[in-house]
This record gives structure tokens, sequence and C-alpha cells, in this order.
């Protein structure tokens, strides 16, 4: 037999929160945690434990006690820890929702919160998390002790703010794919395993928006990696599961009314899905939604956005119009600017701003995209 | 966060404040150097920041594919090229204001008596992987 990993870490949270209640301080029950479940990974596969999650809890409360006693040891004086751990109140879901809160903790920077929801709440080992983040095993290890001793005095059950948990779990979807830890699947598995301990509308309108996004992936990259354009995606690689979870938790968060930015871009993402061709978008009421988002969050992007949007509904002059409100320096503005002069008939402009935009490029497949729109562009002009 | 590269040349940079070469330095002001280094690369390792961080010689050589069946043709060292790469620290930092306060950290590394080398680095972004939720 081979360890369920999905199941050992499904099960962490919960773990850490008994070890938190029956009086372990955060970071060192995270630590007997971390312990029992490489143990767990070495023992189960000869010896497969009859109730797995009773057996994390006994062997991290031993290292637990075992850590303590070499501490207190260790500083010569005697600490009195005890063996028989202490009746256990509150229930598993609160514990589960407690760790979210603290690991997205507002003292933490968002890439020490990121790294530690990763490892506390997801299981991840540092290993895993540094492989993913393209950093040294011993810089992530680093960050996370930092972390945690940032976090020491913080209260387990000090009610938390939902708003950072969301920031930090769209930090990792957003993360997407690298190393041998897929980023936004995990993300997924912990923003559903969130909103089973807490039900808020934008908890399931992150959800949506994940689970809309993810539907997409196999159609967004083409050979080599080449970002493939929503436009002109293979729309029947869409996984219409994941489309149809989606549209389900979507629709469930917008009837409590209480609309927020996840529900209004996951609103945006249901309209490109409900699409069969990109021709048959709705972009009137997708500019509805960016309005909607620009009211809420003020954002550049929303605005931005929100122009491209404008060019498909009424035209690309109107979309020039809209884009030429905003500030040019804004990341994509070339970009976009790009793509309106096109439709708009301007070869020339395009290219020219293709290729400035190109330069301007944060990411490499980007870049590569950028690049390659001016050379389609140039090819034509030389015809 | 994001990732950095602090390059530092041989040559290429405008000059540094405190100029002098350093073979110039006495063994204690090369240790001295070196020391810094090490506990900057040490400190950022604490700090989470550290990726790699790597010396080059400067001798290089330019190498380019010569067609088919031939051997690659070489050429080089080029005593005119204006740009020559001394090494690099490569940092992941929250944002782009501490990128650049670690290189003047980086920069102030002592030199001759003693005194900061207040040596010119350069400080590139990464292009990151894409990011998944872009349109």
């Amino acid at each position: 037999m081979t360890v369920d990993e999905a199941l050992l870490r499904t099960l962490t949270p919960a773990v850490i929160g008994i070890l938190v209640r029956r009086g372990a301080d955060f970071a060192a029950a995270e630590d007997a945690v971390q312990d029992a479940l490489v143990e767990a990974v070495r023992v189960w596969p000869d010896v497969p434990p009859r109730d797995p999650k009773g057996w994390l809890i006994t062997v991290a409360w031993r290292k637990f006690l075992d850590a303590a006693r070499a501490e207190a040891s260790r500083r010569h004086r005697e600490e009195r820890v005890d063996s028989e751990p202490p009746a256990v109140p509150g229930g598993e879901v609160d514990d589960t929702l407690q760790l979210y809160f603290l690991c997205a903790h507002t003292s933490l920077t968002p890439a020490s919160a990121v790294a530690l929801t990763l490892r506390a709440v997801g299981g991840l080992t540092t290993r895993q998390i540094a492989q993913a983040y393209l950093v040294p095993e011993a810089t992530m290890a680093q960050r996370i002790s930092r972390a945690k001793r940032t976090v020491s005095d913080v209260r387990f059950n000090q009610p938390g703010d939902v708003a950072t948990v969301l920031r930090v779990l769209y930090l990792v979807f957003n993360e997407g794919y690298s190393g041998d830890v897929d980023l936004a699947g995990e993300a997924i598995r912990l923003t559903r395993q969130l909103a089973v301990s807490i039900h808020h509308e934008e908890v399931a309108g992150l959800l949506a928006l994940m689970l809309l996004h993810h539907a997409r992936r196999p159609a967004r990259t083409g050979p080599g990696g080449r970002l493939v354009p929503l436009a002109e995606q293979d729309r029947s690689l869409w996984d219409t599961r994941l489309i149809a979870e989606g549209v389900d938790v979507l629709q469930a968060a917008l009837a409590r009314d209480r609309l927020g930015e996840f529900q209004a871009q996951a609103a945006v993402a249901a309209l490109h899905a409900d699409a069969r061709t990109a021709e048959e978008t709705d972009w009137v009421q997708i500019v509805e939604w960016y309005d909607e988002l620009v009211r809420l969050t003020d954002s550049p992007v929303a605005r931005l956005n929100r122009a491209v949007a404008v060019g498909e509904a009424d035209g690309p002059r109107a979309g020039l119009a809209a884009l030429a409100e905003l500030d040019p320096a804004l990341p994509r503005h070339t970009a976009v600017a790009a793509y309106l002069h096109e439709q708009d008939g301007d070869p020339v402009t395009a290219a020219r701003f293709y290729a400035e935009a190109a330069r301007s490029a944060l990411s490499l497949s980007e870049r590569d995209h950028l690049t390659r729109q001016a050379a389609r562009l140039n090819a034509q002009l030389r015809r | 966060m994001a990732k950095y590269l602090l390059l530092k040349h041989y040559r290429g940079a405008p000059a540094p404040v405190n100029d002098v070469p350093m073979d110039q330095w006495t063994p204690e002001e090369l240790s001295a150097h070196e020391q810094y280094m090490q506990d900057f690369a040490a400190r950022l390792e604490s700090t989470g920041e550290f990726v790699d961080s790597q010396p080059l010689s400067p001798e290089g050589t330019f190498v380019r594919y010569d067609g088919e069946g031939r051997p690659p043709v070489t050429d080089g060292p080029f005593a005119e090229t204006k740009d020559l790469i001394a090494g690099w620290m490569v940092i992941d930092v929250e944002t782009y204001e501490r990128a650049l306060e670690l290189a003047g950290e980086l920069s102030a590394a002592p030199g001759a008596g003693g005194k900061p080398v207040h040596e010119w680095l350069e400080v590139r972004p990464f292009l990151t992987a894409c990011t998944t939720i872009t349109e």
C-alpha cells in the first residue's frame, strides 16, 4: 500500500488544532505534526493504521512531548508537561478555520502567510513549498519559522479576517503550476475546505472563480507552454464538470445578495464559460460586471479589463476611449492598446504597440505571446 | 514575492566611489570584504530572501554554431567588450523597494581603507511564470 498523501494532508489542520487545544503552542504543534506526517509516510506502507487520524494525533502528541521534554532539560529546569492529554473542547471545523486565520494573520507579509498556510493548513513539506516557489529549502525553512515567530503571540481562538485568508488563497492559486506541486489544485482544495468551515459569500465567490478558471487550464497553453488567448482556446477542452460546479457555487453565493469582488470576477468567468464560441460571448453583461468590480474595488486592473470588454461590446473606438482615461504606465496597458488598434483596423500602430508591450511584459509566456502578435502583423504588412 | 538579479560588473558599470582595484587592497581589507559578502548572504537566508549567489571568472569565451557537422566556433575573450559580469546574487523579495534596499546594502561592502566600495550594482527583475488569472 502506498500512503494516501491526500488524506494525510486533509487531516493536518485538524490534528494541529487538537494539539493546540491540548495546550501546545502553535509553533510546537505545527512542528510535531510535520514530524508525525514524516513518520506516517515511513510507517504506513508496512503497517497501515486502522484509524489514520487517531494515529496521527497520538504520534504528533508524543513528538510534541518529546520535543517539550528535550527543550525543558536543555534549559536545565523542571517544566511540567502533561503526558495525559486534557479534554479537548471545541470542534474540529472551528480548529481548521482558526488555523486559516492564524496563517493569514495581518501581521504576516503575503509571502510568509502563503508559506505558512501551505505548510500548516495544506500539510505540504518545506521542501515541496520551496520547490514550488523556486527558492532553496533553507530559505523557505527560514521564511516559515519567522512567520511562526511572528504569530506566536496571537491567541488561537481570536476571530480572524476572512478577506486576508482569501487574498492568501488567491495568491496561491495564481502561482499556478511549478515544481511537483500543483498550487492551483492545492488552492482549490484549501478553498473548498474553508467553504465547509465558514458560510461566507466571498469564500464561495473565490471558490467559483478558481473552479471556472481551472476548468480552462487544459486549453490555456499550447505546444511548448505557449499561451493561448481566451478567444482562440479550443473550448471542447474546457472541463464542463468544473464549470458546472463553479456556476452552481456562484449562483448560491449571488443569491445571498452580498456582492464582493471575487463574486464579480467569477461572474465574468462564468459568462466566458457560458459561451460556446468566442463570438457568442455576452460582452454587454461582462461590461456590467466590470462596472460592479470597479465600483467595489476601484482597481486599475479592473478598469483595464473593462476597457477590453467595452471594446468588444461597443467597438474598438469605444474601448480606446475607455483606455485613454487610464494611466498608460499600468501593466498590460500597451498590450490592450495594441489589441484595440488591431481591431480598429490599424495594424501599423498595433504591431508597434505589441512590440513595445513585449519589451515590458512581466512574464515569459506573455512576452512570447506579444512578440508573436507583433511578428504576425509585421509579416502581414510586408506582403 | 518577486525575484531579482543583483549583477556585479568587472567592467561596464559606472565607476564606484571608492575606486581602488582589489589587487591594491590589503589582505585584511580583502578578508573583511569576503566576510561582509558571506554575512550578507547568511542574513538574507535567515530572512527567507536568499536564492543564489555565484561569482564568475573574468575570462570568458564566445561560442557559436558553425553549421552541420562542424565544431562550434570559439572566439575571444574580447578585451574591448564593454560589459563584463563579475557575479550575481538572486533574491526573492516582497517589493521592488526591498530589492533596491538590499542592493544598496550589498554595495556598502567594505573596500580599500575599510570604507564602503559604493559599487554600482545592476538590479534586474526576473520574468515570471504566467499568472493564472489574467483575463
